[in-house]
């Protein structure tokens, strides 16, 4: 009862979205830092914010393959580990570590993801909750790498990118967040455009003819494992890469620093946002962050009043936020049911 | 070892209890309910005030546990996945509703009840000495109430209308509602069923482990693997994969120091489910 999903080539007429994306991100990059200069606890907001859409981009490609991925923390944790130990025990240079630890969470996650990823539905969602769990139980009993429940203390912040005597990022100054803002938002971006060409080229199609069905895929002669494991290493890629930014932003680093809450958090994004638009992930993890920290006054009760909203939103929402925007066009969509 | 795998058989029998109700739940409404966990920690704190505090008795304690567990997921279902499953254009978003619940029941407990760990008095005191093994009376009572409530629940399930009700709509939904069962109701009484086994089980753990407000996410995850490893929504592989864990877990505690145990159990799943990936009874179709 699969409805096969007819693509339009949309007339890109849409001048006002456009004009939209424009602005938000030039109030993004240029606005918000200049006005909240100095006051660390707005910038840290969208620091925050802003890691956690890179994180969740990843979650969000694998739904485009149709997969619910509570694993993410996983690969959060392992990129965070491998920067803190490489930062801290072999002292290399944060420009060096950040892509490390993206390409170790990459590797590890293709290597687990042979296996999983040919297991099918609530397997697949159960299997990568386990696999959060058990990635935090390895790094709590791998003593001598990890310093286990002690944790990794004192992670240094970023210091400066030089070629030869030449230097392309200076070195950050504690106790400021601008520079971290700065390195967040671009990351952000670059990464964003990337998915974004991803997500249109013949790789993101075939990606998505996987949600529709294994079978259609298949039979249209694609190579279903192949896609797969190329959705999830960009997923786990990406995980380590936030993992890694949180390392050196928090700089303190334990094995509960990324538990199941936080894969499951990361879901909700997307979630929230909306599974149908690249956009979606990121609406959500600046809403829930925003909203998280605009209910911290009553402290007692936050998650719990969190969870009622989520459930409300849910009830009155339930395919997201973006979906406010769907409705509208339902005229061009084949409804389902 | 003997002793270990006592305890196993003892510790696997509550776990089936868990595992039975989520599979329930997820056979007839294919819905991951992630708040089991949480529901097993409400039973256990229903347990602590009636039977800890108020000195109750404690099987109409235990059936307490069980009837209002049973509201709490009448309710669960009726106002909130019934509404949802309806209008939802993904039928893979009912978990993300899930966990919303799983975290209210958790918040719910942690500002009722606070952080505190607690614990009641055992039911008898008395330990048999079995040819050099222990056995505590309490866990022989934990043992007769569990087999007793699994024998009851599966004579429901195969010999009542409305287990066959339940068991046509776990097959297919469409062909059941044409056959003139009421889909809603029974739906509502799966759930309510499986809320409230999560109910006893919770009873029941409270003798033997503390009774906490984070205890929830602990016992979810366990149950998970618990139908990982048995196969999803078939009620012998949940019951077989009850045994498993119970046993491993009370093993592998006796002779792995600390959490190493559980990375051995996840491991080993990971692996069972790349040879069988649908677990070991588990049968293809979700």
């Amino acid at each position: 009862m699969k409805n096969i999903k007819i693509f339009i080539n949309k007339k890109t007429s849409l001048t006002t979205t456009k004009i939209v994306i424009f602005v938000v991100g030039l109030l993004y990059i240029i606005g918000y830092p200049l006005i909240f200069r100095h006051n660390n606890y707005q910038l840290n907001i969208v620091i925050t914010a802003s890691i956690l859409s890179i994180i969740s981009l990843g979650v969000w490609l694998t739904f485009v393959i149709g997969r619910i991925n509570i694993g993410q923390g996983a690969f959060v944790l392992i990129g965070a580990y491998t920067t803190a130990i490489l930062l801290v025990k072999l002292n290399l240079s944060f420009w060096l570590c950040l892509p490390v630890s993206g390409i170790i969470a990459g590797l590890l996650g293709f290597l687990i993801g042979i296996p999983i990823l040919r297991l099918k539905g609530v397997y697949f969602d159960m299997l990568t909750l386990s696999l959060t769990e058990a990635v935090m139980l390895a790094m709590l009993n791998l003593d001598f790498l990890t310093q286990g429940s002690r944790g990794i203390m004192n992670i240094p912040i970023p210091g400066a990118l030089k070629i030869g005597s030449l230097t392309i990022i200076p070195a950050f100054t504690p106790g400021k967040y601008l520079s971290f803002y700065y390195l967040t938002v671009i990351l952000l971006i670059i990464i964003l455009f990337a998915i974004w060409r991803l997500y249109s080229s013949r790789i993101g199609w075939n990606m998505q003819v996987l949600r529709q069905s294994d079978t259609l895929a298949l039979s249209s002669g694609i190579n279903i494992a192949k896609y797969r494991l190329i959705s999830y290493t960009i997923c786990c890629f990406l995980g380590g890469i936030g993992g890694s930014l949180f390392a050196v932003y928090i700089q303190s680093l334990f094995p509960t620093s990324f538990k199941v809450i936080d894969s499951i958090y990361y879901m909700l994004y997307c979630f929230l946002g909306g599974l149908n638009y690249l956009i979606g992930p990121i609406l959500g993890a600046f809403l829930m962050t925003f909203s998280f920290e605009g209910l911290r006054f009553i402290q007692k009760y936050q998650e719990g009043i969190y969870a009622c909203l989520m459930i409300i939103f849910m009830l009155w929402l339930p395919n997201g936020l973006m979906s406010l925007k769907l409705k509208k066009r339902t005229i061009f969509k084949n409804q389902p049911h | 070892m003997n002793q270990m795998i006592i305890n196993g058989l003892m510790l696997g029998m509550s776990y089936a209890l868990i595992a039975l109700g989520l599979t329930l739940i997820f056979g007839i409404m294919n819905i991951v309910n992630f708040a089991h966990g949480q529901m097993c920690m409400l039973g256990s704190f229903i347990m602590y005030y009636l039977y800890g505090v108020f000195h109750w008795n404690f099987f109409i304690t235990l059936i307490i546990c069980a009837l209002i567990l049973a509201l709490v997921g009448a309710v669960f279902e009726r106002f909130f996945f019934r509404r949802f499953l309806r209008f939802s254009s993904r039928e893979e978003n009912s978990m993300l509703l899930a966990i919303g619940t799983a975290l209210l029941l958790e918040n719910i407990a942690l500002i009722s009840f606070g952080e505190k760990h607690r614990g009641v008095p055992p039911l008898n005191d008395y330990i048999f000495d079995i040819a050099g093994i222990y056995i505590p009376a309490n866990r022989i009572i934990i043992f007769a109430v569990s087999i007793v409530s699994i024998i009851a629940l599966l004579l429901f399930i195969q010999r009542t209308r409305y287990g066959l009700a339940m068991r046509a709509l776990a097959q297919d939904k469409e062909v059941t509602f044409l056959m003139g069962v009421d889909i809603d109701k029974i739906s509502m009484m799966g759930f309510a069923l499986g809320a409230s086994l999560a109910g006893v089980a919770g009873g029941l753990l409270a003798l033997i482990f503390p009774i906490f407000s984070g205890s929830g996410g602990n016992l979810s995850i366990k149950a998970f693997i618990m139908i990982m490893i048995g196969g999803a929504g078939v009620v012998p592989g949940a019951i077989v994969g009850a045994f498993i864990l119970g046993m491993v877990e009370s093993i592998g505690y006796g002779l792995i120091p600390g959490s190493a145990t559980y990375l051995f159990i996840f491991s080993a799943a990971i692996l069972l489910l790349i040879i069988r990936p649908l677990g070991i009874m588990g049968k293809p179709g979700y």
